[in-house]
C-alpha cells in the first residue's frame, strides 16, 4: 500500500536552517545538510527546503547547497523560495533537487505552471499555497503570507492542477506555528477536490495531529518544522505511534 | 568497473550519480553508442514523457544500440517502460525489450502515484538482502500490469509489475536512488551482478 509521508520542512536563510513563528521572529536551528542527514536517519520520507527570505530580497536559492544535499541525502526532497522562471527550476533540478516548490510566481503568472509541467514534467513540480481562513472562506495570501488576494483557496487549488501542478502544499497561516493541529478542514476540502496529493502544513503539536491530518484531513503527507528541529517529536516515535494508529505508514 | 548512465532529455541523471557515488562509483555520464556499448553496467534513468523521450532516442540512434547490449541494463522508472513495446502516455512505441504495454492507471485515486510502496513477490538476485515487501519510492502515471517477467509486484489500485526481467535486461518502477538504504542495497546488487 502507498503510504502517508512525513516530511520535515527546514526553511533556509543565509544558507542556515531557520523557523519562523507566524512567519516572524526567526530563530536559528542549525546547519541544513546535518539536520537533513538526522531526518533521514530518523526514517523522514522526504524533506522540503524553503528559501524564505528568497521573495523578499530577490535572492536565489544557492544551488550549491542543493548539490551538497543531494550528494549527502537518499530519499527525494523539494526545494522552494523566490523560484520564478524556467531557468531557476533548469538550475536547480540540475544540482540535484527532485522537485520545487513555487508560489507568488504561479500565482502571478499561471502559465508558468503550465510551461514548468511541460518542460519538467508534474512530478517535479509543487505549487505551494499559503492561506488563511477570514470572513468565512480561505483565501490566498502571497510573499509569505505577507499579501492578500481575493482568490478562493479551492479555486486556485483546482486552477493549478489543471495546468499541470503535481502536488499541493497547503499552508495554513491560521495555524501555522501554534501546535495546535494542521487545518483539517480546508486541507480534506482540498485533497477530496483535486486528483494530486495534498501535502498538510502549519499547526503540528503532537502525533495526535499528525493523525488528525491524514484521517480528518484526507492529507496524503504531512510537514512540519520545528516540532521535529527541536527535537519535540522524533520521526520514528511518531511514525511507529501512527502505524498502531492503522495508518500505512513506512517503517 | 565502467559504469555508464545513459543520457538523454528525460533527466534525474544527478540523483543517480549521486546515489552511486554513495557506494563508490563514478560513472560516466554519456550518449556515445561506444562508450555504452563497452561498459560493464549500463544504467537508463528516467523521469519524463514517453513521446518526447522517444523522439531523443530515436534521434541519437540510441533505439537501435540499446535492445542490443549485452551486458547488464537497468531501466528506472520512465526507463523501464521505454522498454516495454509500447505506452499509451503518447500513444508511443517503445524499444520492445520487454513484450509489455505501458498503460495509464485509471481510478479513483490520485495520479501520478507518489510516495513510498512495497515490493513483493521478489524473484532475482536483483533484490539480495532486500526483504518482501521492503518500501521503495514511487513517482509514476503509468504502469506495466502484470507480467511473466515480473521480478516484483507492487499494489496501488491494481497489482502490477514493479520490477522486469528478461536476460540481461532489468527494470524497475521505483527510484532506488531515493530509496534509502533499500533503494541502495538494489544499486549494489545491480553493480554485483
Amino acid at each position: 500500500m502507498l503510504t502517508k509521508r512525513i516530511i520535515p520542512c527546514l526553511d533556509i536563510k543565509d544558507g542556515r536552517t531557520v523557523k519562523g513563528v507566524n512567519f516572524e521572529n526567526i530563530r536559528d536551528a542549525g546547519d541544513p545538510v546535518e539536520l537533513a542527514i538526522r531526518y533521514c536517519e530518523e526514517g523522514a520520507d522526504e524533506l522540503v527546503f524553503l528559501d524564505i527570505t528568497a521573495t523578499n530580497e530577490k535572492r536565489k536559492t544557492l544551488s550549491e547547497l542543493v548539490t551538497r544535499i543531494a550528494s549527502n541525502i537518499n530519499i527525494p526532497f523539494t526545494v522552494g523560495g523566490g523560484i520564478n522562471s524556467l531557468e531557476d527550476v533548469s538550475i536547480l533540478l540540475n544540482a540535484g533537487a527532485d522537485k520545487i516548490s513555487i508560489n507568488t510566481s504561479a500565482f502571478k503568472d499561471p502559465q508558468l505552471i503550465k510551461e514548468l509541467s511541460s518542460r519538467f514534467g508534474s512530478q517535479c513540480i509543487v505549487l505551494a499555497i499559503d492561506t488563511k481562513f477570514e470572513n468565512g472562506d480561505w483565501f490566498v495570501y502571497l510573499n509569505g503570507g505577507k499579501i492578500k488576494t481575493e482568490k478562493k483557496t479551492l479555486d486556485w487549488a483546482k486552477e493549478a492542477v489543471e495546468l499541470g501542478a503535481g502536488e499541493i502544499l497547503l499552508t495554513s497561516m491560521n495555524n501555522d506555528g501554534t501546535k495546535n493541529g494542521f487545518a483539517n478542514d480546508i486541507t480534506k476540502l482540498i485533497s477530496e477536490n483535486v486528483n494530486v496529493p495534498v501535502i498538510a502544513s502549519g499547526g503540528a503539536g503532537s502525533i495526535q495531529h499528525f493523525s488528525d491530518a491524514f484521517v480528518l484531513g484526507k492529507a496524503d503527507a504531512a510537514l512540519a518544522a520545528s516540532v521535529f528541529h527541536f527535537n519535540e517529536i522524533n520521526i520514528q516515535t511518531l511514525k511507529k505511534e501512527l502505524r498502531n494508529n492503522k495508518i500505512e505508514i513506512r517503517l | 568497473m565502467k559504469v555508464v548512465i545513459i543520457k538523454y532529455n528525460a533527466g534525474n541523471i544527478q540523483s543517480v550519480k549521486f546515489a552511486l557515488n554513495r557506494i563508490g562509483i563514478e560513472p560516466i555520464i554519456t550518449d556515445s553508442p561506444n562508450e555504452i556499448q563497452s561498459a560493464d553496467k549500463v544504467i537508463f534513468p528516467g523521469v519524463g514523457e514517453a513521446s518526447s523521450a522517444m523522439k531523443y532516442l530515436n534521434d541519437k540512434g540510441l533505439n537501435k544500440i540499446i535492445p542490443n547490449l549485452k551486458q547488464p541494463v537497468i531501466g528506472i522508472c520512465l526507463g523501464m517502460q521505454l522498454m516495454c513495446k509500447r505506452s499509451e502516455e503518447g500513444n508511443t512505441d517503445c524499444l520492445g525489450i520487454f513484450d509489455q504495454q505501458v498503460l495509464k492507471f485509471k481510478g479513483d485515486v490520485k495520479v501520478p502515484q507518489v510516495g513510498w510502496n512495497n515490493i513483493y513477490n521478489l524473484k532475482s538476485p536483483l533484490f539480495k538482502n532486500i526483504t518482501e515487501n521492503e518500501f521503495q519510492y514511487f513517482v509514476h502515471g503509468y504502469y506495466v500490469g502484470k507480467s511473466e517477467n515480473a521480478i516484483a509486484t507492487t499494489n496501488y489500485i491494481t497489482e502490477y509489475s514493479s520490477a522486469l526481467q528478461k536476460g540481461n535486461f532489468y527494470g524497475v518502477q521505483f527510484h532506488p536512488e531515493k530509496s534509502a538504504e533499500a533503494g541502495e542495497q538494489l544499486l549494489k546488487n545491480f553493480i554485483e551482478l
